[in-house]
């Protein structure tokens, strides 16, 4: 890897299509049949075409794209929530897809966490415990981990509701709970699947601002799903731009609004230079 | 005679086919009957027996009080219980629950993993289903036969015959609650790198809790609905005085019978309902003056 640093992901020519004649479609599909002809012909959805990206350590990295373009899909690939149909994935140098189940329990242990659109919390589970869920699984039980939890409650803001159950607290405050949960693992990557999308404008952007102050002192690798420019645009130092399933563009935010790659992304730019800037 | 059918009849093969499996294992069985009844029917029921009635009714109390944390509710049910002892019914009482404990608990060992399993794999909801429709829609007294030629007359049959009954619920709502867990929430377990006895222990059976709860309290009705059966194949309790009831004619026998079972129904029911509700539920069932959270 060109940053020495640890944490950076390589994503080598992935496919994947939903369906049970995901073989054919495979070939198929690589040898130039078109999304819509697989679907009617084998009846199989592409979800990924052929995409490719280097996401750099230590910076925030967004994959932008409307719903059905399969950037949720995408970063589920990383740690393996999905399996791909083909292609190699590679975390510090290391085959993702060649790990054992134990290999890829210790993956998510200890380099990546992941951040959800519905925050996916333990509805049964207080505050402080689904802040140290992860550290539960990694079997860490100790005052360690107890002030652990409790330092990356009060970082995200929630110091007073160690206590309270996730439907006690507003969407906003559930994110941060979620935010916390991941950052106590302290992983090298943090993967936020349309992590603020169902929050307010005011609350997402209040988020944003966390985000961008934990990034300050962390430098983690943050893998940033959206389908928001203003966001990309505001958090990104680069942004990947999926269209159905294939890569349409990659780059930093200056490239993406001056130098767009196609009429799709150029859309995107217009029709943001049209509506109120949020920063 | 002539007439669209042919002419069938498994009859004799069936019964041949049973009859050489209890010549043949008949013997095993009877060992299991005789571990059911020797090491845990028996026992149980000489020890609810033997216990003071006041102790059993405060043992109720205080599960009841646990559960649903209503003075009113806790008394309404112990009164019930005690009624069932003005009638001259407690020992039979007594005999119906030690019954029932035994049919429940053999019920949860089996239905429960059985639920997990099915919920993991869709092609086995696929056999399984239609066995789990035939053990609810078969009636009762077609398995009756052959559970009695392998087990004998008595508490044990009715114990199995009682389970076989009341399995469905809490297999079909266990693999149901199971499936119904939130996937965001089942993803995050495993994206924090959960192995699967952690995501069934911590996630799973929590959050399908309501549901399984549902299917142990339907089982258990089910379980109750069977007493009169089961004293129709020699199993003491307060089926006896309904059966007697409908043998001799006595009406108020019977009635009171069939009262008391209701009433233990009741109790019962309340109880497993309350438990499905969980712990914050209940709590803020209690405090429910404060407002306390949906």
């Amino acid at each position: 890897m060109s940053d020495g640093s640890s944490g950076s992901i390589e994503v080598k020519n992935i496919y994947k299509i939903f369906g049970s004649r995901s073989d054919n479609a495979l070939s198929m599909l690589k040898a130039g049949s078109s999304k819509q002809e697989i679907l009617t012909k084998l009846g199989c959805n592409v979800g990924l075409n052929n995409v490719s990206m280097h996401i750099p350590a230590g910076k925030i990295f967004v994959i932008m794209g409307l719903s059905g373009s399969g950037k949720s899909t995408l970063v589920r690939h990383f740690n393996r929530l999905i399996e791909p149909t083909s292609g190699e994935i590679l975390v510090d140098g290391q085959n993702v897809l060649k790990l054992e189940p134990s290999g890829l329990r210790n993956l998510r242990r200890q380099t990546m966490s992941m951040v959800f659109q519905s925050f996916g919390l333990l509805p049964h589970k207080t505050v402080q415990d689904n802040v140290g869920y992860g550290l539960m699984i990694r079997g860490e039980k100790n005052q360690n981990a107890a002030e652990n939890i409790q330092y990356w409650i009060e970082r995200v803001g929630l110091k007073g509701y160690e206590n309270s159950y996730p439907d006690e607290l507003s969407g906003g405050m559930r994110q941060r709970v979620g935010l916390a949960r991941a950052l106590a693992m302290d992983p090298q990557i943090l993967l936020m699947d349309e992590a603020f999308s169902a929050l307010d404008p005011l609350i997402r952007y209040d988020m944003q601002t966390l985000l961008l102050e934990l990034q300050n002192t962390l430098h983690k690798t943050i893998v940033f799903i959206t389908h928001d420019l203003d966001e990309a645009l505001r958090i990104g130092a680069n942004i990947a731009i999926l269209k159905d399933g294939e890569l349409v563009q990659i780059g930093t935010p200056d490239q993406i609004l001056n130098e767009p790659a196609d009429d799709y992304v150029r859309r995107f730019v217009e029709k943001r230079s049209r509506s109120p800037h949020t920063h | 005679m002539n007439s669209i059918f042919f002419d069938l009849s498994f009859v004799d093969q069936v019964n041949s086919a049973v009859m050489s499996f209890v010549a043949s294992h008949g013997d095993a069985f009877h060992d299991v009957t005789k571990i059911l009844l020797v090491h845990f029917l028996v026992p149980l029921e000489k020890f609810l027996v033997g216990l003071h009635p006041i102790a059993v009714l405060l043992a109720i109390s205080a599960l009841a009080w646990h559960a649903l944390r209503r003075w009113s509710m806790v008394l309404a049910l112990v009164a019930g219980l005690y009624l069932i002892g003005c009638f001259g019914l407690w020992d039979k009482l007594m005999q119906t629950l030690a019954l029932m404990m035994v049919a429940t608990t053999l019920t949860v060992i089996i239905g429960l993993p059985m639920g997990i399993w099915m919920s993991t794999s869709p092609r086995l909801r696929k056999v399984l289903e239609p066995v789990l429709d035939v053990m609810q829609t078969l009636p009762t007294f077609v398995y009756l036969i052959p559970v009695l030629m392998l087990f004998g007359l008595g508490k044990v049959p009715a114990v199995l015959a009682t389970v076989i009954y009341a399995l469905p619920p809490l297999v079909r709502l266990t693999d149901l609650g199971i499936r119904q867990v939130d996937v965001e929430v089942v993803e995050a377990s495993k994206s924090f790198g959960s192995t699967p006895w952690q995501l069934l222990k911590d996630v799973k059976l929590p959050l399908a809790r309501p549901s399984i709860m549902a299917g142990l309290n339907q089982s258990v009705m089910m379980a109750l609905a069977m007493v009169v059966i089961a004293s129709m194949i020699g199993s003491r309790g307060l089926g006896e005085d309904v059966l007697s009831g409908i043998n001799n004619m006595d009406m108020g026998r019977g009635l009171q019978g069939g009262f008391s079972i209701v009433i233990l129904a009741v109790v019962i029911d309340r109880i497993t309902q309350a438990y499905g509700k969980g712990r914050r539920e209940r709590q803020a069932l209690r405090n429910n003056k404060k407002g306390a959270p949906a």
